[in-house]
């Protein structure tokens, strides 16, 4: 109890839905003009109920967020998932206090600072220099707090040269870069961030993962982090929420919910698929299903460390005498490919041609080969050496690999975190030469 | 901070979010998030002077040129009555308090919509916006005052010793103009089409206002109820103070003290009522 810092009771938030409205803001004439003619209908017909008079108004109910409770530990890294409209982006306008709650208590200890945009308040004509005392001064920090970090920040963002130039001479990308850095190195116990990182190049998203890393795990801070990038939520945070249409779905450790949330997005039941006609194919061939099993031959998405898992896809061929490769591709969820894999290798010599009818290929990545985590498994069927791609179904299912820390032969007795995508059981030989 | 449900948890938590729970430390937060405030109006003035090479110009052309019609109509056609002062420093000391005021009102309550990227990002004393943005009138105000000093040398006019007690008419301006502000801006953000009301008000109140003339022009009996426009007081406050002439009317100033002080005090009260709805509606 003492060390949650964030204590969320049944918090709710109710918007009113015009329908009629077509234009977003309220003008004041038609206010009036509504009031006026509200008023002409009770004095017509003086019985009328309310609830006619609230549907001839044009308004209904919206609860963004309903009674929705958890609690935040120190430390605690939080991902919060969900669709577009769940709620997820309602939830950190509140905590940051933004928009007031309808319903509910939040309670929060210690200070906390919301990015919930990427270069908020800076200002194009003024220079990189003054769009960081600025953006500092609009997130929360002090002049004194920026001065100190204001080398680390330029260091970070990689605009040393054009601290002078009004940022809108800068490209894009060093806006963002530059952004991105101010907010970096806020100064909070608590963090609620809303997807700022899905922007700027591969380069510099990694430089911000890493960031975010070191903030989160090196000085223990608090973050919850909302996003639609799965692997980046997998990778950054340790526990998760699943909001659906402003409610909990579920509240699990991140790495069983992100493949539970991907899987149900694709709408398929547990971790197979069907695809629909024509989603994978083209004239030579096409993806029919896929799913990935167990041992026992059943459909799963959950594996022990120890047990092998049997990724399966069924397709057809639609056209004879072409050499053909079947091959999947394994993602961990930071997005790293882990490795891609082909039946037989590669058929450069063109030497196994197909022939028309459909197609089983699976195989079996062993127990005690991947780490534990959430991975992602791509299908696809080329024709080499051409690399042609007859059809790729990217990150089409998910699987997660558990570590249940007690009969595992890669660990042992150490409890601690083993990183790296795979761990797999090599053959040691350590003995005494001298 | 008072917690109504439980008050063991009250020593725990920094900070308790609740429906209709306006933070009671509202000026302790404003003391923390001054520093936001020095920088809004520092960024308000930077690009002010930088975009247009013009800024500093314009804020000096406009009441000029002002000043030199309403001289021209008022003094030289309509032949109003001077008080023995040239017709453009009478003016022109009326103009730089309704400038100033009339900028002030119209930049405040244009604030809120302007920031509507930053109200619905981040979190901080909404008040400090519509506050912020006077700044810079304030500024275009203290250029405008060389201006009156330099037509002040043309004329060979010597100031009244009451000249001392201009910084409290200028507060008394900035209070009704932050009043004003307040009300307007906030109003602004649920009820779009009022900033089409605004233009409108501070015309209107440019030939209400005893700008192009003295308000010694007004009957003795009215002149309670014509201080009850706020900047009635305020600009014969600055006449006086410049000019030293006798058309300060003590009870209509009154009058106009109060209703600036109430305009202030129940526009913060309003802004504050309605600033929790702010992000849902701009």
């Amino acid at each position: 109890m003492s060390d949650t810092v964030i204590k969320i009771e049944n918090l709710g938030k109710k918007y009113m839905l015009a329908h009629k409205q077509p234009q977003k803001y309220i003008a004041l004439r038609d206010v009036l003009v509504d009031r006026a003619k509200r008023l002409g209908r009770r004095l017509t017909r003086p019985f009328s109920d309310g609830v006619a008079a609230a549907k001839a108004s044009g308004t209904e109910e919206f609860w963004a967020l309903s009674d929705v409770s958890f609690d935040v530990k120190q430390g605690e890294r939080v991902g919060i998932i969900g669709r577009n409209g769940a709620g997820k982006s309602t939830l950190l306008k509140i905590l940051s206090r933004i928009t007031e709650p309808t319903t509910g208590r939040v309670s929060i200890k210690g200070r906390i600072a919301s990015l919930l945009e990427v270069g908020t308040g800076f200002h194009p004509e003024l220079t990189g220099r003054e769009n960081i005392y600025l953006n500092g001064a609009i997130l929360g920090m002090s002049k004194a707090e920026i001065r100190k970090n204001f080398d680390a920040i330029v260091d970070f963002a990689g605009v040393e040269q054009f601290l002078d130039t009004p940022v809108k001479h800068y490209s894009s990308g060093m806006y963002v870069r530059l952004a991105f850095a101010v907010a970096a190195h806020l100064d909070t116990e608590i963090l609620l961030i809303d997807e700022v990182l899905a922007v700027g190049d591969a380069e510099f998203q990694k430089k911000c993962m890493g960031k975010m890393d070191e903030v989160s795990h090196k000085e223990g801070r608090t973050i919850l982090f909302v996003s639609h990038n799965m692997p980046m939520v997998a990778s950054l945070c340790e526990s998760g929420i699943w909001l659906e249409r402003g409610k909990i779905v579920d509240q699990a450790a991140i790495s069983s919910l992100v493949v539970k949330y991907s899987n149900m997005r694709k709408e398929g039941a547990g971790c197979s698929i069907d695809f629909s006609p024509g989603e994978y194919a083209n004239a030579i061939a096409e993806l029919l299903s896929a799913s990935i099993e167990n041992n026992k031959g059943q459909v799963c998405g959950e594996f022990a460390i120890t047990e092998p898992i049997h990724l399966k896809m069924k397709y057809q061929i639609k056209k004879e005498n072409i050499s053909l490769t079947p091959n999947f591709h394994v993602y961990d969820s930071t997005g790293q490919c882990v490795f891609v894999a082909s039946d037989g290798g590669f058929d450069c010599a063109g030497t196994r041609k197909a022939s028309l009818g459909t197609y089983i290929a699976s195989c079996t990545i062993p127990g005690n080969f991947m780490n534990d985590g959430a991975y992602s498994v791509g299908f696809a069927l080329s024709t080499m050496p051409t690399v042609t791609v007859h059809f790729y179904a990217q990150n089409a299912l998910n699987f997660i690999v558990l570590d249940d820390l007690l009969n595992t032969p890669t660990r042992g007795l150490y409890r601690g975190p083993l990183p790296g995508a795979v761990r797999p059981l090599l053959e040691w030989d350590s003995e005494k030469v001298s | 901070m008072p917690d109504r449900k439980d008050p063991t948890e009250k020593l725990d938590f920094d900070l308790i979010i609740e429906p209709n729970r306006t933070a009671s430390a509202f000026f302790k937060e404003l003391v923390r998030y001054r520093e936001l405030f020095y920088f809004l109006a520092w960024r308000d003035i930077l690009v002010r002077y930088k975009q247009t090479a013009i800024g500093i110009a314009w804020s000096v052309i406009r009441p000029f040129l002002t000043m030199v019609v309403f001289s021209v109509v008022f003094g030289r056609l309509a032949k109003l009555p001077s008080e023995g002062v040239p017709y453009p420093i009478l003016v022109f000391s009326a103009m730089l308090p309704w400038q100033y005021f009339a900028n002030a009102m119209q930049e405040s309550s244009n604030s809120l919509i302007a920031e509507s990227r930053l109200i619905s990002k981040v979190y901080f004393p909404r008040l400090i916006v519509p506050t912020s943005s006077v700044i810079v009138s304030a500024v275009d105000f203290f250029i405008s005052l060389a201006l009156l000093g330099i037509l002040m040398l043309w004329y060979g006019f010597t100031p009244s010793p009451g000249i001392a007690f201009l910084p409290f008419f200028f507060l008394l301006a900035t209070l009704a103009a932050l009043g004003a502000g307040f009300w307007l801006s906030a109003l602004n953000v649920k009820y779009r089409d009022f900033r089409y009301i605004v233009p409108f008000l501070v015309q209107f109140g440019l030939y209400v206002s005893p700008v192009g003339f003295s308000s010694s022009v007004v009957p003795e009996r009215w002149r309670a109820l014509y201080s009850l426009n706020p900047m009635v007081g305020v600009i014969d406050g600055f006449r006086w103070c410049v000019q030293g002439t006798g058309s300060f009317y003590l009870p209509g100033f009154a009058v106009s003290v109060a209703v600036s002080a109430f305009l202030f005090w129940s526009g913060i009260k309003f802004f504050r009522r309605t600033e929790r709805f702010f992000a849902d509606f701009i």
